[in-house]
């Protein structure tokens, strides 16, 4: 069918208007767990790449079913391709399950603010993820990997609530392999034949290897999670503002427009999602705010 | 804004700035009376204007009565805002079209005709800047607000009668207009005579207004409508004292007073479809029956509903005392934050059009005196 869209007399908009989709073809489909896939995407409207920067999302739309916000877990020192890693909790994403090799995907982006890997040089990393807390947090470690000398020590602290629901094996089995990269992992409940760590990732903190007076720590996973991590971090002595964090809330825009993604005096779409503790700290604490 | 005119208009000569309004290519919008109510629509003669009503209005509380004089202006504001022609409550932005395992992506945004606007208040003047600051500037601005606020011409009106649940005087938003407009004008009753005092704000307000009527204004016109304007500042229905509310409303964040206003509260969203600088909106997508078509359509919404948090696994504001103190702590704390203006303008509707009378003026008073 090749129906043209119907318009009048269409203003003239250009790249001004964030709110215009574009389809990109997806590439390949990778089922990282039961409830977790990840979608590599090619941009069909000619332009070479999507730049981003570690932390920052895009908004993904099915067609005719909807848009949500979901963090870009790809490489972000190779953006010819865009990769996309989600849990199927709702009608577009598992919409989106759904999808197969060929389909196309509209994309709006890349938003909000992002990891501070610039910034951190010359630290230590400390990286802590709980669940799919890891997808935003993976192009951290394909840009540190990139760019590995310019880092003190880094470590990956990574909890999931079974070892079923342990996301990037292959990447995982990877960066436990290296020597400059320590990689600590645990599960809540030790399921099948599990022989590693058993509970909460706060209890990695303690005995990971880094120097808490001169770290960067970046942490994602649920809100619970992340308070107790940076209560544990600040325990080590880790500074607040070298403490980030990356939030999560309802978005229909992406870019301050629609109020939905509103927390206290911020707007998560653009002034986070990913937050340094100190800027955060006062609201993060305030239930339902 | 010194240079510009200031002219007398009398009101048999009034018809006149709907003329050139038209005569310019302008769809006139303004206030008409509609199911007991004035209401904003689209109007082309002063007899669409509610001549001769006045209303009276406190918290919860709306009434249309006859005035004992033929004024224009006689009455303030109605359960509607401008917002409603410059962010509609409903607007289609995408047409998306699918071709197999492709969709074209289409803007569905169109020129739009020119707007003017007559009747509006200085508090809805201070409304409109606040939109200009939220939709209209910054790194991504709203297409469809820009496209129909560039090409708008503002008439706006002095309020010499203040309402029951007006607030603008200590808003510092009014009762008087010093910018933003095109025209300004102050409706007078002198011993017989009916006018407007009308002050040009812009250069096309005075190319407009010359093509009115009109006689230069003396010191003594615009020494009595001052006087007039001066005495509605004092006729105010309410105040909200705004010294660092900001701060004050910060501190009173785990108040137990929440609590309280939240077993009134009925979480109906009113307050939020009136308010004059209210802008969250979802964006729906629907579907045509064969499933070729598609659009994205952008809506009004409120805070005051359970969906708006939501995210998965459950709702960040599900409590009645959270919604209701989102709404009222983004207007007057995070609003400051965000974008460095108030986001209430003192226009006093959702205190009006709330139908258990819930009155902002009054909660924030409470939790003033509780800081103290």
């Amino acid at each position: 069918m090749a129906t043209t869209v119907k318009n009048k007399k269409t203003a003239p908009l250009g790249t001004a208007d964030a709110m215009h989709i574009r389809p990109f073809s997806i590439r390949r489909v990778v089922k990282e767990s039961f409830d977790t896939f990840s979608l590599e995407l090619d941009p069909l409207s000619g332009e070479k790449g999507h730049k981003f920067a570690p932390g920052q999302f895009n908004m993904l739309y099915v067609y005719g079913v909807g848009e949500v916000p979901i963090s870009i877990s790809g490489d972000p020192t190779r953006h010819k391709t865009l990769t996309h890693t989600t849990r199927e909790v709702g009608t577009v994403t598992r919409a989106m399950r759904n999808l197969k090799v060929g389909d196309t995907l509209g994309v709006r982006g890349p938003f909000g603010s992002s990891w501070p890997v610039e910034d951190a040089v010359g630290n230590d990393v400390v990286i802590v993820a709980g669940g799919i807390g890891l997808a935003p947090l993976r192009p951290v470690i394909y840009y540190i990997l990139a760019h590995r000398e310019k880092y003190g020590k880094v470590v990956l602290l990574y909890g999931t609530r079974t070892p079923e629901d342990i996301l990037f094996r292959k990447d995982l089995e990877k960066w436990r392999s290296r020597f400059d990269l320590e990689t600590l992992l645990t599960v809540d409940r030790a399921t099948g034949a599990w022989k590693g760590n058993v509970g909460v990732v706060t209890t990695l903190i303690g005995r990971a290897p880094f120097d808490p007076l001169n770290c960067v720590a970046m942490v994602c996973g649920p809100e619970i999670m992340m308070r107790f991590t940076v209560l544990e971090l600040q325990k080590r002595g880790v500074e607040e503002d070298k403490t980030f964090i990356s939030m999560e809330r309802n978005m229909k825009c992406g870019i301050g427009l629609c109020g939905h993604c509103q927390l206290g005096p911020t707007f998560v779409c653009k002034e986070g999602p990913v937050y340094c503790y100190r800027d955060l700290k006062d609201v993060f604490i305030k239930r339902e705010m | 804004m010194k240079n510009l005119m200031i002219a007398i208009v009398e009101r048999k000569d009034f018809q006149s700035l709907f003329d050139a309004l038209k005569k310019k290519g302008y769809q006139i919008s303004g206030p008409t009376l509609r199911d007991n109510a004035v209401i904003y629509d689209n109007i082309s003669s002063v007899e669409d204007l509610p001549v001769g009503w006045t209303d009276k209005q406190d918290a919860g509380r709306y009434r249309l009565e006859k005035s004992d004089r033929a004024s224009l202006f006689g009455y303030v504001l109605g359960p509607q805002s401008w917002k409603k022609f410059l962010y509609p409550a409903e607007h289609t932005f995408l047409n998306i079209s699918r071709n197999g395992k492709r969709f074209e992506v289409g803007s569905a945004e169109e020129e739009q005709q020119p707007q003017a606007f007559i009747g509006v208040r200085p508090c809805e003047l201070q409304a409109l800047a606040i939109y200009d600051r939220v939709l209209g500037e910054g790194e991504f601005a709203a297409t469809s607000y820009q496209l129909r606020r560039k090409k708008l011409f503002i008439t706006a009106v002095n309020c010499i009668q203040p309402g029951g649940t007006c607030f603008c005087a200590s808003m510092k938003t009014g009762p008087k207009a010093t910018g933003g407009f095109d025209l300004a004008l102050t409706e007078m009753f002198d011993s017989g005579r009916h006018y407007f005092l009308t002050e040009a704000g812009t250069k096309l307000g005075e190319e407009v207004l010359k093509q009115i009527p009109n006689r230069e204004a003396g010191e003594k016109d615009i020494l009595a409508a001052e006087e007039a304007l001066r005495k509605a500042s004092e006729k105010m229905g309410r105040r909200l004292d705004i010294k660092d509310i900001k701060e004050m409303m910060y501190r009173r964040f785990d108040d137990p007073h929440w609590e309280e206003i939240s077993q009134r509260c009925m979480t109906c969203g009113n307050c939020t479809m009136v308010c004059p600088t209210c802008f969250c909106v979802n964006v729906e997508d629907t579907t045509s029956l064969d499933g070729r078509e598609a659009q994205r359509l952008r809506k009004w919404d409120s805070c005051f509903t359970v969906d708006f948090s939501y995210i998965h696994g459950g709702s960040i504001r599900a409590t009645t005392t959270s919604r209701y103190r989102q709404w009222m702590m983004h207007k007057l704390s995070y609003w400051q934050d965000q974008f460095g203006m108030l986001g209430c303008v003192g226009c006093g509707r959702c205190i009006t059009w709330c139908p258990v009378g819930i009155d902002i003026t009054e909660e924030a008073a409470y939790f003033r005196k509780e800081d103290k």
